[in-house]
């Protein structure tokens, strides 16, 4: 029973960390319907330019301000240079345009920064807190925490707030959002500097489990998105649910088939959910807009 | 403005290309005559931490060779493709060598595929071809015209079991990565391990850039029986192990990492928790720790302070593969007395006694690597650094 809980512990910390990096996904995709794939881009922002500017002396709390600030304006940049540009594209010209913005921030970030791996001081220490028998880093906390207040603030944000509203509306419908007086270009770029600053908190807190260096984007991008389509593109909670869902099949398909197909049947559950609910588990109803 | 005939500026750049090449076409006839050695590094792209050492090692040392008075009478022109770890640009870059740059010996390849791919090309050619990848494959079965540098996974796997052998840990579980360096050293433990009367309980693996291996160590923790643990794989996988390793409370077991994670950042990386983890390595990362009466400790020092002086960056084991390399060649070319591709090539083989970076390289007909297991040093983690291992301890 303790390999039980030690497998769902490692599953929920795998799943925090895919759940904060799905979490980035939603704003931008509420507000546009494009699924931004720089994403995985401003996690690795987050977590290199914390490592670079507290290597440089600066303190840690500082330092992860510095980058959650730098994130904020790579996201708003990106927006006005190579999306807004392209306004009135399809979102799938939109979707491949942030591809083409992936490729080229881990490129700069090679030669801005370096080709290393980098580590940052876990938050609390490293002492492994016994739980049900299973040893737990104690940074697992600080990422499910992050998740957690995340999710939080951008329900309230969404739902309750005018803003919010007019991203959703934004969403819904672009011609009549303008047409009520939502200034569609300022809800977008919020989106995409939101999801920036989720996208560097989220690599300021991962980082001290995953270390962090200028390509792990890609591959919690992917990871990331995948948790995002099981819980239901757009839905913060479905972000979170589908990202802790995602680690913990990953955990128990390791723990109990075999360590060597684990990808494989993390994915074969999450297709088989997508064949049946197409929109993920806690998604949208897809309705069609002509 | 006045006007100007486009024809004048057409004539203009015209002369200028003319003095340009007409001095290229000069310039040999007055200076010495030169001899031409070819590389083609991945100096850029996913494998650049190889090429990248490998390319500025190669340009320091011709500098420094140059300036000593050259190779037989004369110069060493280099000439370096960068072929972005990509075997097809490595394979076009190779024919370029042979073809345009006509070179008498090539010393590159920074990763296995890309030395694979240009393998047909220098031995068809008939020029020596002296690899810096890593697998075995390079050079078994051994090819008429081409020789390998760094050590192999298999011995790094031989240095391990000895060790084990020497400590009675003959029950063991191995954690790999899957990427190309975890699998196939994978492989070759397995393939020798029955050699050391090693027995391997359990094997796990992990992706390359998984960022939990709790699960899996769960897993070889619940098997009783397990003396040691070996983790072949590279990048920051191992660093990942060994935490997870510590975090488990499984630090009384014997951890064994690979050559692949043999250099500082994996302390940095691994932190507390890499304290008393064994791995094999070359010289050069303990260069200042091995006893003055090491035949090595000259050459790795030498070659540390050299690097780090012109770099400013950490000496790595990869540039020290291009410094065996090139060295190994221009001894060769030295005791033939020719720049003669075939003459260097029978000379390379006869190499003895080579003390390099990598170890002592003896060579022969049928062993073109020409290394043994003393190439490695078995070295513990203790306080943050490196430790020798004493023999047998």
């Amino acid at each position: 029973m303790p390999e039980f809980f030690q497998f769902l512990v490692s599953g929920l910390t795998v799943g925090a960390v895919y759940a904060l990096v799905a979490l980035g996904f939603t704003l931008v995709y509420s507000a546009s319907d494009v699924v931004n794939f720089a994403q995985g881009e401003f996690v690795m922002l987050g977590g290199m330019v914390t490592v670079f500017v507290s290597t440089a002396g600066v303190p840690l709390p500082l330092a992860a301000l510095i980058a959650v600030g730098v994130s904020i304006v790579i996201g708003l940049l990106l927006y006005w240079l190579a999306i807004a540009p392209a306004r009135g594209a399809s979102a799938i010209s939109l979707i491949i345009i942030t591809i083409g913005a992936s490729i080229f921030l881990r490129g700069a970030a090679q030669i801005v920064f370096d080709k290393q791996f980098h580590k940052l001081p876990s938050f609390s220490g490293d002492t492994p807190v016994n739980l049900f028998g299973a040893a737990v880093q104690p940074q697992s906390f600080w990422v499910l925490g992050g998740a957690a207040v995340i999710v939080l603030l951008l329900y309230v944000f969404l739902e309750r707030t005018l803003l919010g509203k007019a991203v959703l509306a934004t969403a819904a419908n672009r011609l009549a959002a303008r047409l009520v007086g939502i200034n569609t270009a300022t809800i977008m770029a919020l989106a995409f500097g939101g999801s920036a600053a989720i996208g560097g908190i989220a690599g300021i807190l991962i980082t001290p489990i995953t270390l962090t260096s200028y390509d792990v984007g890609t591959q919690l991008a992917l990871k990331g998105f995948a948790a995002a389509m099981l819980g239901g593109m757009g839905n913060p909670l479905g972000a979170v649910v589908g990202g802790l869902l995602l680690g913990s099949l990953e955990a128990f398909g390791a723990g109990y088939i075999s360590s060597t197909y684990k990808d494989a049947f993390a994915f074969i559950v999450i297709l088989v959910v997508l064949f049946t609910a197409p929109q993920g588990l806690f998604g949208r109803r897809a309705v069609e807009r002509v | 403005m006045p006007y100007r005939s486009p024809i004048r500026h057409i004539i203009a750049a015209g002369a200028f290309a003319l003095s340009v090449s007409g001095l290229s076409i000069c310039s040999p006839a007055f200076a010495q005559q030169t001899v031409k050695i070819g590389s083609v590094l991945s100096v850029t792209g996913p494998a650049s931490f190889l090429g990248e050492p490998e390319d500025k090692t190669l340009r320091m040392y011709v500098e420094k060779i140059n300036a000593a008075g050259g190779v037989a009478g004369k110069k060493i022109e280099l000439v370096i493709y960068d072929d972005g770890g990509d075997a097809n640009k490595a394979r076009t870059f190779a024919t370029r060598l042979i073809e345009d740059d006509k070179v008498v010996a090539m010393v590159g390849g920074s990763t296995t595929g890309t030395t694979m791919a240009m393998i047909p090309v220098f031995e068809d050619a008939q020029v020596p071809f002296i690899s810096l990848a890593g697998a075995i494959d390079v050079i078994d079965p051994v090819r008429k015209y081409v020789f390998k540098t760094p050590h192999t996974d298999k011995m790094a796997c031989e240095k391990i079991f000895e060790n084990l052998k020497q400590r009675n840990l003959t029950k063991i579980a191995m954690i790999s990565g899957t990427d190309g360096f975890g699998a196939s050293m994978r492989a070759q433990c397995v393939k020798v391990a029955p050699t050391y009367d090693v027995e391997i309980l359990t094997e796990e693996t992990y992706g390359p850039r998984d960022s939990d291996m709790t699960v899996q160590l769960t897993k070889i923790k619940g098997v009783a029986g397990i003396q040691a643990v070996v983790n072949p794989g590279f990048g920051q996988g191992p660093a990942i192990v060994t935490r997870n390793f510590a975090q488990l409370g499984m630090s009384a077991t014997p951890l064994y990492q690979s050559h692949g994670v043999a250099s500082k950042s994996f302390i940095e990386l691994a932190g507390a928790a890499a304290e008393g983890v064994r791995l094999p390595a070359a010289a050069l990362l303990v260069g200042d720790k091995l006893p003055d009466s090491d035949p090595q400790k000259k050459v790795v020092v030498d070659y540390k302070q050299a690097y780090e002086a012109t770099t400013k960056q950490p000496v790595s084991t990869f540039g020290g593969h291009a410094y065996d390399g090139l060295f190994i060649l221009v001894d060769a070319m030295k005791r033939a007395d020719s720049t003669d591709a075939k003459k260097v090539r029978d000379e390379i083989e006869k190499t003895k006694g080579f003390v390099g970076t990598g170890g002592i390289v003896t060579m022969s007909p049928t062993d073109h690597l020409g290394l043994d297991l003393t190439a490695f040093k078995m070295l513990e983690i203790k306080d943050g650094d490196w430790t020798l291992v004493r023999p047998g301890g």
